[in-house]
């Protein structure tokens, strides 16, 4: 923007505008925040909305000791973790070999998978295909069916085909090494930044991933953090407002229990958003370079 | 024995093929499998016999689901859901976008565009949570507030057309920060003597916007319109499905809410079979048609 030296009224009207935009999307979580940290009373009588009025830890020390919800807590970080190594093993794998423009057969392997952004079985033959390979309530579940995203794969072959040099590779060459060689010690060092996005996708998307295990897990021992929080706490909330409509409630899982519950879920992205923010934003205007 | 030539194609480059079986494999046994899968919505699917073994009936699955008017109100509803996020929550990151372009301060524009970003990452189940939490009609801290300024209940959750309301209203607050993303890196490419030159004339700020900004990044709102209006009949699962229940279901069935309630809750598995084949081409007429529109109007192929 052209450097002004006045602050016109313009300008504290936009940078007003923003904020309350900012506060907006802020707010949600400071009321669910200020709810797990009140007592029961001032929340039932409509005190709280954007500061604890009561302070209390109670609702944080029961969901803390709730061992499902540890454990849920537990599988969801290493499904996440294996999901995402399996898933960048998967993308790259595919995405080097048609990062090369000659590769023969390289369109008709792009047909065969761009094909599969735009038309889907849909959703009872892949749960029909799961059932038949005997996968349901099984964890390879949540990893197999999603491994390579098409669109990440066409960010990450963008990313190699704009940014490694094909002079680099024909040197490589020249000194003996190998293909996987090249890709091993030239290539992915050099695509740090790319690998980071992707793998924070992938990760982000298996950390929300809510739907695959509502349809294909029924085990408990075997839900994700997200569907455990819909079971336990959506699933009364939805109540609440559909059956108990101008009545009286009884409650059944205290407010603050709820809304911590919510934070507990919520908490490890808070933790981590700030600090990665920038792969989220550079992936996103990586992926606007088409493939 | 043949001789290896070692100068032939495929022996210097087997690397590349022998990388490419893994992924293959996957999306053969994970995307096209299923789609052979489909043969379903023209058979009585018999769970003892398999989808191979079961009788093929034609196309009296497809009479059958024609003649739903449940289908029908979850197609409609699709439309609708996704016209209104089109007509509301389309503008919405082109607003931001100009404003946090206009903005003064770079920190707080870093600090700003961190919050507006961040509702992208949150799952469909936490927003439900919250959602249910803030919007609900006794104890919503929403409604208390509007209580107190002598307004309301509203019934934002349990009444139908206030429930798109909070819908769309969600939805926005979802996605608009993030989507603005595409809108400021847009702009970046605008050339800055443009805005000098602008400025020499003495143009109004108004007048900049209009005359140098909007038509800077005139080709990625219409290559994103479009894309979004290929995108009419495919609607998400979660958000429907998380905010939805079933005092508002005339509105919030969509199709794949639908199809999830008929074929996995009530395992009428062909008919959910045809409404996902339904869907699945009208979505890909959708989206080749605009694919061809993007390239007759803005010379830009979105596939």
């Amino acid at each position: 923007m052209v450097r002004r030296s006045r602050f016109t009224l313009a300008d504290g009207m936009i940078v007003g505008v923003i904020s309350v935009c900012v506060i907006a999307c802020l707010a949600p979580f400071l009321h669910i925040a200020a709810v797990s940290l009140s007592s029961s009373g001032p929340i039932t009588s409509g005190k709280v909305t954007l500061y604890p009025v009561g302070l209390s830890f109670d609702a944080y020390t029961r969901v803390l000791s709730d061992l499902a919800m540890l454990r849920s807590l537990g599988f969801t970080v290493l499904l996440t973790a294996a999901f995402t190594a399996l898933a960048m093993l998967m993308t790259t794998m595919a995405a080097y070999p048609l990062s090369k423009a000659d590769l023969k057969g390289r369109s008709v392997f792009m047909y065969v998978i761009v094909f599969t952004m735009f038309f889907s079985g849909g959703l009872i033959p892949e749960y029909l295909l799961i059932k038949e390979l005997n996968l349901l309530d099984k964890a390879a579940v949540l990893v197999l069916p999603g491994l390579i995203s098409p669109f990440y794969m066409i960010i990450m072959i963008t990313f190699f085909r704009s940014t490694i040099p094909a002079s680099l590779h024909e040197a490589a060459e020249i000194d003996g090494c190998g293909k996987f060689g090249i890709l091993l010690r030239i290539v992915l060092p050099l695509s740090l930044p790319v690998l980071a996005t992707l793998s924070l996708f992938y990760a982000v998307g298996r950390w929300n991933g809510f739907r695959d295990a509502l349809f294909y897990i029924s085990n408990q021992n075997l839900y994700p953090l997200q569907l455990k929080l819909y079971q336990m706490v959506m699933n009364n909330l939805i109540s609440e407002v559909t059956l108990a409509e101008g009545a009286a409630v009884k409650e059944l899982i205290p407010e603050s229990l709820k809304a911590a519950s919510i934070m507990f879920a919520t908490l490890p992205i808070l933790i981590v958003y700030p600090w990665l923010q920038r792969y989220f934003v550079s992936g996103l205007t990586l992926g606007s370079v088409k493939g | 024995m043949t001789k290896v030539n070692r100068n032939s194609y495929f022996y210097r480059n087997w690397p590349y093929y022998a990388m490419l079986v893994l992924p293959l494999a996957y999306f053969i046994t994970f995307k096209y499998l299923p789609i052979y899968g489909v043969t379903v919505a023209f058979k009585e699917y018999n769970v003892f016999k398999g989808i191979g073994a079961s009788e093929w009936v034609g196309l009296d699955v497809f009479k059958h689901i024609f003649s739903m008017e449940s289908f029908y109100t979850a197609l409609r509803n699709t439309f609708l859901l996704n016209g209104l996020d089109l007509i509301v929550g389309f503008p919405a990151p082109i607003v931001l976008a100009l404003l946090l372009n206009e903005a003064r301060f770079a920190l707080f524009k870093r600090i700003s565009q961190t919050m507006l970003y961040l509702p992208h990452f949150i799952s469909w189940v936490i927003i439900g949570g919250m959602v249910y939490q803030v919007f609900a009609t006794n104890y919503g801290v929403l409604n208390l507030l509007f209580a107190q300024v002598g307004l309301g209940p509203f019934p934002f959750l349990s009444d139908k057309n206030h429930w798109l309301v909070t819908y769309v209203s969600v939805g926005v607050w979802q996605s608009a920060g993030w989507g603005s993303i595409i809108y400021l890196a847009a702009m970046t490419g605008i050339n800055r003597e443009l805005y000098e030159a602008a400025d020499v004339d003495g143009a109004s700020r108004l007048r900049r916007i209009w005359h140098i900004t909007l038509p800077g990044i005139r080709t990625t709102i219409i290559v994103l319109l479009i894309l979004k209006i290929g995108d009419m009949a495919d609607i998400g699962f979660d958000r429907p499905y998380i905010i939805g229940n079933v005092m508002v279901r005339e509105y919030s069935d969509v199709l794949s809410t639908f199809i999830y309630r008929i074929g996995l809750q009530s395992g009428q598995f062909s008919n959910a079979t045809a409404v996902g084949l339904f869907q699945a081409v009208v979505g890909l007429v959708f989206i080749l048609s605009a694919n061809y529109i993007s390239k007759k109007t803005t010379d830009e192929s979105i596939l």
